[in-house]
């Protein structure tokens, strides 16, 4: 049995079902993110975690012991609020001490693991500082801190680094997750950011509507998207409609181009419509480039975004985009270019709903 | 500009008068002598018993207001209840004067709806049992509570909303039992709004004139009765005296709202 | 929220309740009970048989139109112009507007004996009509802190910037702007600090009678000391009047906020 296991856990408000039958088990030192839309029960079930609510059915354990009948003062979590939450009477050391002093630690104890707490997230120097004269990203970093010096056996965050801006929330996400690694605490970590979620996590667990999607590693998440919504949600994906021409050797075209498939086609017969997706740094045009597959279409634009360069080209009914790294020698393709873009079949996914 | 001609003339020029016509003797000239001899006869302990009925006032609005508006901010009543509350308080802090004066008269007054009722039913005499009438120290405190309650419903409700829920969450899962949460968080965060709205209420209650005069006419010694006296028949028998005394009356409102003012900005400052 | 909290909440509430309506019944029932034995109107019949009464509550409403109209047009002008030209005076005008609430009136009358008597530079106090005048402008002290900042919220909501450059570009004066464009669109706010201002005047009593003038709250002083059963029938009248000023007040807002403004 894993660490923290949450069982069938439902929760309504209301009529409207929140989370509909949530399965998970998450091991001990695991960095585990909720990533899904806004809505989809995320924050419910870190709640229920935490106690703040109860589920309408399952059950929560962590380390073997039902949670049922604790509040949240009896849990030792630790939780980072989305707006920070510090206590704005208290300078970054009280803050940090609150914990401890309500577990009535001895005092020099209190006053050392503060110290290390502050030493951890590099805040030494602004022990004295109140939380109103912090910017955010410093706040949020106490707010860590406050959470981990009572040494909770499970770390929840919510949308930690939302309130920051775009600098500050990749340079704090890398030091969460050293933090995390450091301590080896188990930690569930929501966000909506799709490249936060894959930069950090052990596990992603995408949500959809109350349910998890598909629950995997990062490169599982983000290379073999089981549903739709997966696929569609992690990443930029290109979804192509292609018809099948014979489902005994996977035989398909899209547009009028004819391609075989590696994964077989399953249940369907000649005629039908299946959905594939492709992602957008899968092929190349270059000249010479690998792959055993090819399409060809117009390009009908071509877009400088920084680091890559991403054109889009018509085939049959389908818009596919694809990038290009940026070189200083590289000519983009222009528009109304004809291209070839090479890839592997088996980047070509089959996606069934 | 003539607003500023305006305000000058008719709240400036008035109250800059009366201040140095307190530090000034008869014939003109600077003395402290009006100040010093505010220590004599009547004068401290009218000052004395205002002071004690502000604070009595201030401090029983500050804990029955800060009640009622925990009562709806926090949900133990229906939320609906709410809206109509601030209203209504809005409305009732503006009724001191005359009529409020009447409406305790007729309540707690010795033929009052509440005297009879206590006397037909339970055999309670106010004045006689309780050592309560309407004209006393205490008679002036309940009265005042009628728009002390209200004002103070108006100011703390804000501040009550501005507790977020996360610091109680923040608290719990920290540890913390519901009291906890209370002596360590929110009441030190509250502190400032509530001891400046206690210094407000208490410059309200020094000020008011027409409440005390009506009910209880020149029989309890307050400031604000004692200058009225003055300003209409010299009862000190010294001009000058009167103005010391009203001298007197502007320092504790100026220093109780200055208290207030500058807690209020300590408070939102943290709220930030 | 546990049954404690909310039974403690329940009874703040009811307690709170019960504070602000039963003197205000009981006001009422004294006040029906001038006829022994039963309830009577007898005491309202009295009070406006009384030609003291019918004086007195004309006068105070008069001087309550005056504040109103010297209030209106001292407030819209100052809080307009510091709005559109004087920004920074901002916080030195709204510390002004709320010395009031600091200094006690009684000071204030105070201040105007000594100032304006009869041997000093502005007589105001020698004649009745300069008595009246100084009792207005007095009002208007004592409102000012309710009027302005009516006005200044009025002002806030809409962009007084923008409507003043359209007017001036279809070529009209100071005057015509203020009247004809900003006046009209913060009547709402005008109005619910016209009835704030009505309701403190009608029942005012330390400006009054400091000054001798036979208004409605002295009055009811008056009556309060010499009978029995009318001083609380002219109560229920003044608390009706200002309970109905704060009524119209609630409608006004209201009425602003639901219907979309045309600016
Ligand atoms: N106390 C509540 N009462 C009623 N409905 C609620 C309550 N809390 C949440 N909901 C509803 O439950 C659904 C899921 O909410 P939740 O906060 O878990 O979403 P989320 O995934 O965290 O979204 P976001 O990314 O916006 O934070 C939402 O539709 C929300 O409106
Ligand atoms: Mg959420």
């Amino acid at each position: 049995m894993s660490f923290l296991t949450l069982t069938s856990i439902q929760k309504s408000f209301g009529p409207v079902q929140v989370v509909k039958d949530f399965n998970m088990g998450i091991e001990k030192g695991e960095f585990v993110s909720f990533l899904g839309p806004s809505g989809c029960g995320k924050t419910t079930i870190l709640r229920m975690i935490a106690g703040f609510e109860t589920p309408s059915g399952g059950t929560i354990q962590i380390g073997g012991t039902s949670q049922e009948n604790l509040k949240p003062n009896q849990r030792n979590i630790g939780m980072v609020f989305q707006a920070y939450a510090l206590f704005p009477n208290m300078n970054v050391a009280d803050n940090v001490a609150f914990g401890l002093k309500i577990a009535g630690k001895p005092k020099a104890e209190i006053d050392a693991r503060v110290k290390e707490m502050l030493g951890l997230i590099k805040l030494d120097h602004l022990a004295e500082r109140y939380p109103y004269q912090m910017s955010g990203g410093q706040q949020q970093r106490v707010a860590l801190a406050r959470a981990l010096a009572p040494k909770p056996q499970v770390l929840l965050l919510d949308e930690p680094l939302s309130a920051l801006d775009a600098k500050i929330r990749v340079s704090l996400r890398e030091e969460i997750r050293m933090i995390q690694q450091q301590l080896g605490i188990t930690t569930v970590f929501v966000t909506h950011d799709q490249e936060e979620a894959l930069s950090i996590s052990d596990r992603i667990v995408v949500m959809n509507a109350g349910r998890a999607d598909q629950i995997g590693t990062p490169y599982e998440i983000y290379n073999r998207p089981s549903t739709r919504f997966v696929a569609s949600f992690v990443g930029t994906l290109n979804l192509i409609e292609a018809k099948v021409v014979d489902p005994a050797t996977n035989r398909i075209t899209i547009g009028d181009q004819g391609i075989t498939l590696r994964e077989p086609l399953g249940a369907v017969r000649a005629g039908d419509t299946v959905s594939l997706a492709l992602r957008p740094e899968a092929g190349s045009i270059a000249e010479g480039a690998k792959g055993d597959t090819a399409l060809s279409g117009e390009v009908i634009s071509s877009n400088f975004l920084g680091s890559v360069i991403r054109t889009r080209m018509k085939v049959g009914e389908s818009v596919i985009s694809f990038d290009m790294f940026n070189s200083p020698g590289l000519v983009p393709p222009a528009v109304g270019d004809v291209v070839t873009l090479r890839f592997t079949a088996s980047d070509l996914l089959i996606i069934r709903e | 500009m003539p607003f500023v001609i305006f305000v000058t003339m008719f709240l400036i020029l008035p109250t800059m008068n009366i201040i140095i016509g307190a530090f000034q003797t008869a014939d003109g000239s600077f003395t402290f002598q009006n100040i010093i001899d505010l220590q004599n006869g009547t004068i401290p302990s009218s000052y004395w018993i205002s002071v004690k009925i502000s604070v009595a006032s201030a401090a029983l609005g500050c804990a029955i207001g800060f009640a009622m508006a925990a009562a709806v901010v926090f949900g133990a009543v229906p939320g609906w209840i709410k809206s109509p509350l601030l209203t209504f308080s809005g409305v009732a802090s503006n009724f001191a004067g005359v009529p409020l004066a009447f409406a305790f008269l007729a309540t707690f007054g010795p033929v009052g709806l509440v005297t009879l009722f206590l006397r037909n039913n339970f055999g309670i005499v106010l004045q006689r049992d309780l050592g309560f009438s309407i004209l006393s120290f205490w008679g002036l405190t309940v009265t005042y509570l009628f728009f002390q309650i209200p004002l103070m419903i108006l100011i703390i409700a804000p501040a009550l909303e501005g507790l977020k829920k996360e610091w109680r969450e923040a608290a719990e899962v920290l540890g913390a039992t519901a009291t906890q949460y209370w002596r360590m968080v929110a009441f030190p965060i509250l502190f400032p709004s509530l001891l400046g709205t206690f210094a407000l209420l208490f410059a309200n209650a020094f000020g008011a004139v027409a409440t005390a005069i009506a009910l209880t006419g020149s029989s309890l010694n307050i400031v604000p009765i004692q200058l009225y006296a003055q300003i209409r028949g010299d009862v000190l028998g010294n001009p000058h005296l009167g103005y010391a005394m009203a001298f007197g009356m502007i320092v504790v409102t100026a220093v109780a709202n200055i208290i207030y003012i500058w807690l209020r900005i300590r408070a939102e400052r943290w709220l930030k | 929220m546990s049954i404690w909290a909310r039974i403690a909440g329940w009874a703040a509430l009811i307690f709170g309740l019960l504070y602000f309506f039963v003197p205000l019944g009981g006001l009422f029932e004294f006040s029906l009970k001038a006829r022994r034995g039963v309830y009577s109107l007898d005491a309202y019949a009295s009070v406006f048989a009384d030609p003291q009464f019918q004086q007195t509550f004309g006068y105070s409403v008069i001087m309550a139109l005056v504040t109103i109209v010297i209030g209106i047009l001292i407030v819209v002008p100052t809080a307009y112009w510091v709005r559109l030209k004087m920004p920074w005076a901002r916080p030195y005008v709204e510390f002004l507007t709320l010395m009031p609430l600091v200094i006690p009136a009684i000071v204030i009358v105070f201040g105007y004996i000594r100032l304006y008597n009869t041997s000093s530079w502005l007589p105001l106090t020698g004649s009745v009509m300069g008595t009246n005048i100084l009792l207005a402008f007095g009002y208007t002290i004592l409102a000012l802190p309710y009027m302005y900042r009516a006005v200044d919220t009025g002002l806030r909501t809409i962009d007084v910037a923008t409507l003043t450059e359209a007017a001036q570009s279809l070529g009209a004066g100071w005057a015509t702007i203020l009247g004809r464009v900003i006046l009209p669109n913060v009547i709402p706010a005008v109005l619910s600090g016209a009835f704030l201002t009505f309701a403190i005047v009608i029942g005012e009593f330390t400006l009054a009678a400091l000054l001798d003038r036979p208004a409605f709250g002295p009055y009811l002083q008056r009556v309060g000391a010499n009978k029995a059963y009318e001083p609380f029938a002219l109560s229920v009248i003044a608390f009706a009047i200002t309970w109905g000023c704060l009524a119209l007040i609630q409608l006004v807002s209201r009425f602003s906020k639901t219907a979309p403004r045309k600016a």
